[in-house]
């Protein structure tokens, strides 16, 4: 399990003010001593460090193993490419067990003990609001690729940046208008009750009136729970659309029970991917949601208008035409947010070759050259489309696409613009000090 | 959805619940009746079971009814067998002492529930039920196997009461139950029991498990809930007491069922504990059971 008491983090082992002069004094030789020369001039030479905080247990880890191949895909490239200002870079991955108070642990591991650059890569929304604030406090570049709201809201600090994957209040309010004009205009929502779910709680609603439906029941479902029969008698008779998201292990019995309620005459259904990313499609069961749509965030299967960009990404990630591992075609990927980890690692490395970032005293400089950018084209850098940055809430925007299930894959049906999701911005960061 | 169809989906739900729970919290008061060892690793071998349903459905492949039976008889056999196992090497050693026996189930615990996570995974993963029938009512549609699930586990509880009461088996387990020395002095080989009770536990955790997978997937931390409910049904039922293990599991989960629907599944678990906390003070030998010797 994991180190909760901090039993095994070196950072904490105490240190006599002896074992602190012995030290003192080896380094001191150590740097006198002739030949020594090895990091003499640490930041030309060394690798830059970028601390992965990976969810490889607990609920998200289906994700994380996703993220983390990602990850270690573009981080090659770059590598091969001669790295970042000449250096090149290196992962160091902490396990935070998807869980906020490991988070929060993690972050200071990488800062003190990895001595690590910056921090990136976390997805589930409660373990970068619990890190985030030991990030700020420790000033270190937090980059996640969440989708949560919680940057874009202005309730992080300016350490924390989301310059890879769209947030969850832009996607909802860019699909809205497609939901509202092909599924059906009374909806009822079924999302996590934790903030990811409060994401689509808050900014569904409004953005559906605006396209002239209406929420007529929103059920709210605890993350950890593995039965939901139970829920199903509080959607109403009337409604015409379920708007599903959900998250964790027990999808595949939500999607079920769910068809064994309603038979062959329910509502329509309108789903998030994150239901069901690294879960094949054709599982049994899941039969009952053959017709309905999704968001995707990038399309899973490989579609017939993939940019040569999509291509090489997905080649380069290891994922077939079905978005599952080229060498497991049962392992499949959470390809509609795993893009976000590449992308990010591409702005990452624009920024601190814009702010000629040497080392941790460059930090200051790498979130002002982060928030000074505006714009990513589409390209083997950006595979997933054209994005653009607002520096001000650390938050990018990009397409969106809504596939329809049939025959046993997603095909897009609609990509909505960057514009349909744009919302007022309710924050500025840049007046925080740094 | 009116009153009547709304109660009676809850209270189907809460008698599957209740079914799978019964099995689950019988094989935990089992091992602390006869053994007086507090097992914290038994939702890990119920966690045990369902992984194992889904790799023997897996490997056997084809019509599923076929790999669900052959999982329902394997997979607590296999089950059993690393539970005696650990009993022999882990238990017995420390002497069945309460709280060395406590300590060791919890590093028992997290040693399965890594194994799992090493050579399982962390995914979430179905297995297809013996068969798909949805029974159409007028009000809604309910799951076929749900309800054989509550049969099955009816079916199972009676099993084990004809062995406890009426076999020499069973005799044996009640003895050592009731005085452990005296029984050993009538020549009862109690060391050979307590070996048989843990398995015997272990395995209607797996069966439990077997019976609620195509239901709910295979997860490596699927263990944590029903050893929670084990207890608290176990701790309202009386320790050792079959009958009040499956009173106190019905209680338990048509409570749940009804309550969550009707108010919030939050509300429901509250209940529950508040309950734990009412017989601990009030009964704290539990509805049924019987003070200690």
């Amino acid at each position: 399990m994991t180190d909760r008491q901090g039993f095994f983090d070196l950072g904490k082992t105490g240190i006599t003010r002896r074992t602190v002069i012995k030290g003192l004094a080896a380094t001191g030789a150590g740097v006198v001593a002739p030949g020594f020369v090895r990091y003499a001039q640490a930041q030309s030479s060394a690798p830059i460090k970028i601390g992965f905080q990976c969810h490889r247990t607990g609920i998200g880890a289906a994700y994380g193993r996703w993220y983390e191949k990602t990850t270690n895909a573009a981080i090659k490239l770059i590598n091969e490419a001669g790295g970042i200002n000449g250096r090149q870079v290196e992962i160091i991955i902490e396990d935070d067990g998807t869980d906020a108070g490991r988070g929060a642990e993690v972050v200071g591991k990488f800062a003190n003990q990895h001595k690590t650059d910056i921090i990136y890569g976390t997805l589930f929304s409660n373990v970068v609001i619990g890190s985030a604030p030991t990030a700020g406090e420790l000033k270190i570049p937090y980059y996640v690729v969440s989708e949560g709201y919680h940057v874009a809201s202005g309730k992080l600090n300016r350490y924390c940046l989301q310059p890879g994957i769209t947030d969850v209040r832009a996607q909802v309010t860019s699909v809205a208008p497609w939901i509202a004009a092909n599924a059906g205009k009374k909806v009822t929502m079924v999302f996590p009750d934790y903030a990811f779910g409060y994401d689509h709680r808050d900014y569904l609603p409004p953005a559906l009136k605006k396209a002239g439906a209406e929420i007529i029941a929103q059920i709210a479902i605890p993350p950890t729970e593995s039965s939901f029969t139970k829920y199903f008698p509080q959607i109403p008779a009337d409604t015409d659309v379920i708007y599903h998201v959900m998250v964790g292990p027990a999808v595949l019995t939500f999607v079920k029970e769910l068809g064994e309620f309603y038979g062959s005459n329910g509502p329509k259904l309108f789903g998030f991917i994150d239901s069901l990313e690294a879960v094949d499609i054709n599982s049994p069961g899941l039969d009952y949601l053959d017709g309905s749509h999704f968001w995707e965030g990038a399309p899973r299967y490989a579609q017939a208008d993939d940019s040569d960009a999509m291509k090489a990404y997905r080649a380069a990630v290891g994922i077939d035409d079905n978005g599952a591992s080229v060498s497991d075609p049962k392992d499949v990927s959470t390809a509609a947010h795993m893009f976000g980890c590449w992308e990010t690692l591409y702005v990452i490395k624009k920024a601190m070759e814009d702010s000629g970032y040497k080392g941790p005293e460059d930090r200051a400089k790498l979130i002002e050259a982060t928030e000074a950018l505006t714009e990513f084209a589409e390209g083997p850098e950006h595979p997933q489309g054209k994005k653009v940055f607002n520096g001000k809430i650390h938050q990018v925007f990009g397409t969106q696409n809504i596939s329809k299930l049939e025959g046993g894959k997603l095909t897009v049906v609609h990509k909505t613009s960057i514009e349909d999701g744009q919302y007022e911005a309710e924050a500025d960061y840049t007046t925080q000090p740094l | 959805m009116a009153f009547g169809p709304h109660l009676l989906l809850a209270v189907l739900e809460g008698l599957v619940t209740s079914a799978v729970l019964a099995l689950t919290a019988l094989g935990l008061s089992l091992v602390f009746g006869v053994m007086r060892v507090v097992n914290v690793a038994h939702g890990e071998l119920f966690m045990l079971g369902a992984v194992l349903a889904w790799a023997i459905t897996t490997t056997i492949g084809g019509n599923p009814a076929i790999g669900f039976m052959a999982a329902l008889v394997l997979a607590p056999l296999i089950v059993g067998a690393v539970a005696l196992a650990a009993e022999r090497l882990v238990l017995r050693k420390v002497n069945y002492d309460p709280e060395a026996t406590i300590v060791a189930t919890i590093g028992l615990l997290y040693i399965i529930q890594q194994l799992a996570l090493t050579f399982y995974g962390a995914d979430a993963r179905p297995v297809p039920p013996p068969f798909n029938m949805r029974i159409s009512l007028p009000w809604f549609g309910y799951s076929g196997y749900k309800l054989s699930i509550i049969g099955a586990s009816a079916l199972l509880l009676i099993l084990s009461w004809l062995v406890m009461t009426r076999t020499k088996a069973g005799l044996i387990m009640r003895a050592t139950q009731y005085d452990r020395e005296t029984a050993q002095a009538f020549g009862i080989p109690v060391d050979r029991v307590y070996a048989g009770v843990f398995a015997l536990g272990a395995m209607l955790a797996a069966v439990a498990a077997v019976l609620i997978v195509p239901i709910s997937q295979a997860h490596y931390l699927m263990g944590q809930d029903p050893l929670l409910l084990s207890f608290i049904v176990v701790i309202i039922g009386g320790l050792g007491s079959l009958r009040g293990t499956v009173v106190a599991a019905v209680l338990i989960g048509v409570s749940d069922g009804v309550i969550s629907m009707f108010f919030s599944p939050t509300l429901a678990k509250m209940i529950a504990t508040l309950l734990v906390a009412m017989v601990l003070v009030f009964r704290p030998h539990g509805l049924f059971g019987k003070a200690a010797q």
